[in-house]
């Protein structure tokens, strides 16, 4: 059983760092849009906000596993051919830009609109508003529900195995084909994808223990 | 050019409506059999000693920290080699499914517990109820008005996370689809056809849940 472990090492490295890369890509990229989406939501016209509320529904609404095949079966239809690790790392960025949308709405919305009129009154334009008044006190509403979201991220990338993407789980699928011993590398695999979110967790819980005081 | 076909997405439809019907069933086994995990297990954290309270949050942050997908491949694939147990598909992801919800609802059960009104325990203890009956009469029922909104959300997102059944052929929804998109290549229809099944069932249950809430929510 050990034997079987050790000598998976490699490919289950290779394996790791191809869901560590995904999920770097999904979180940084479902950030950058999800802020801006998120923003739109609050401050935008009503056009665009029913547009993002549409996009996010939609995409929370379904599972990700359908969001994932539509995605990779689907862009090729259209005539864009992609190869299945941009699909794949696509339909995930959809999923987490909804959900990091809906964090920034909501972290943004908890800010008093008396914060954004004296900053008007102070001369402020409407980016310094943003920058210097309304995001440093929406950050502690932020941070805790985004970090579960990384770690819904990073076990979403699991899904991709499905689409061919040889990440964390697929890896441990081929080695258990050639070895036949499934029950030690699942359980070395779950302790792998364990550490990685147990840590996101506790760091989650840090960051909220820390901002409890703010809270009136 | 590519020339959409629905016709043949009609000609299988039954893979679809029968697949949407096991997934409902595969959710509601889960958070019937999960409620019951999620409540003994949030209960005995709130009798239990240091062990007890260890091994329950051992499970909940396991369970809550691994893939659903690689919990549903170790359970169909793994646990049959070292323990001489047969089970088909089916019972195997409603089996995983519930470790999962209960993991989740015993968090949610606990959350419940303990937002109850000190009075109202108080109150009980003062019209000289046992323990038990507190907990029957008093702590259950609150929790449950409590945590109502919590479920909904949990049995919506369960639904969802039945479309992983698909990967041991368990024919729901997402294996239906599938299977259309193998044998027809209607791939953009059948999508087109799947994602609002999906959208429309999942908003219906959770606007008929909310009303539900209403009825019951604490005020």
């Amino acid at each position: 059983m050990l034997q079987a472990m050790l000598s998976s090492l490699p490919s289950l490295w290779r394996g790791l760092l191809v869901t560590i890369e995904v999920a770097v890509i999904v979180v940084v990229t479902s950030l950058l849009i999800g802020v801006v989406f998120g923003a739109v939501m609050v401050y935008g016209p009503l056009l665009l906000r029913l547009i993002i509320r549409l996009f996010s529904d939609v995409v929370r609404g379904i599972p990700v596993l359908v969001l994932i095949f539509f995605v990779y079966y689907g862009l090729p239809v259209t005539g864009l051919n992609v190869n299945n690790f941009a699909a794949g790392v696509t339909a995930l960025v959809l999923f987490s830009t909804a959900q990091v949308t809906e964090i920034t709405r909501g972290s943004l919305q908890s800010i008093h609109h008396g914060q954004m009129e004296a900053g008007k009154a102070i001369g402020l334009t409407f980016p310094q508003r943003l920058v210097y008044v309304v995001f440093p006190q929406a950050m502690r509403r932020f941070l805790p529900p985004w970090i579960n979201s990384v770690a819904d991220a990073v076990k979403g990338t699991a899904l991709l195995s499905l689409v061919g993407i040889v990440d964390l789980m697929l890896a441990i699928q081929q080695v258990i084909g050639r070895t036949y011993e499934p029950m030690p590398l699942y359980i070395l695999g779950a302790l792998i994808y364990f550490v990685i979110n147990y840590s996101l967790s506790l760091l989650s819980r840090r960051l909220e223990a820390r901002y409890a005081h703010f809270r009136e | 050019m590519y020339h959409l076909n629905f016709g043949l997405i009609w000609r299988y439809f039954d893979k679809l409506d029968w697949g949407l019907l096991l997934s409902l069933e595969l959710a509601v086994a889960s958070i019937a059999i999960g409620v019951v995990i999620g409540l003994a297990l949030a209960l005995l954290y709130d009798w239990g000693g240091r062990t007890t309270r260890t091994l329950v949050s051992i499970y909940v942050e396991f369970i809550r920290n691994v893939p659903l997908l690689l919990l549903v491949y170790l359970v169909f694939y793994g646990i049959p080699t070292v323990v001489n147990l047969q089970y088909d598909a089916t019972t195997s992801f409603i089996a995983t499914l519930s470790i999962y919800a209960g993991a989740y609802l015993v968090e949610i059960f606990r959350a419940g517990l303990v937002a109850i009104p000190r009075g109202l325990i108080d109150a009980g203890k003062a019209i000289g109820l046992t323990p038990w009956q507190r907990l029957i009469y008093i702590r259950l029922p609150t929790m449950f008005r409590v945590v109502l909104p919590s479920l909904s959300n949990t049995f919506v997102s369960l639904f969802k996370d039945t479309s992983v059944a698909s990967v041991l052929a368990v024919p729901e929804l997402t294996y239906g689809a599938q299977w259309i998109n193998f044998n027809t290549f209607r791939i953009v229809e059948v999508y087109t056809v799947v994602t609002p099944m999906y959208l429309v069932t999942g908003y219906l249950i959770l606007g008929a849940l909310r009303q539900l809430e209403k009825r019951f929510a604490v005020r």
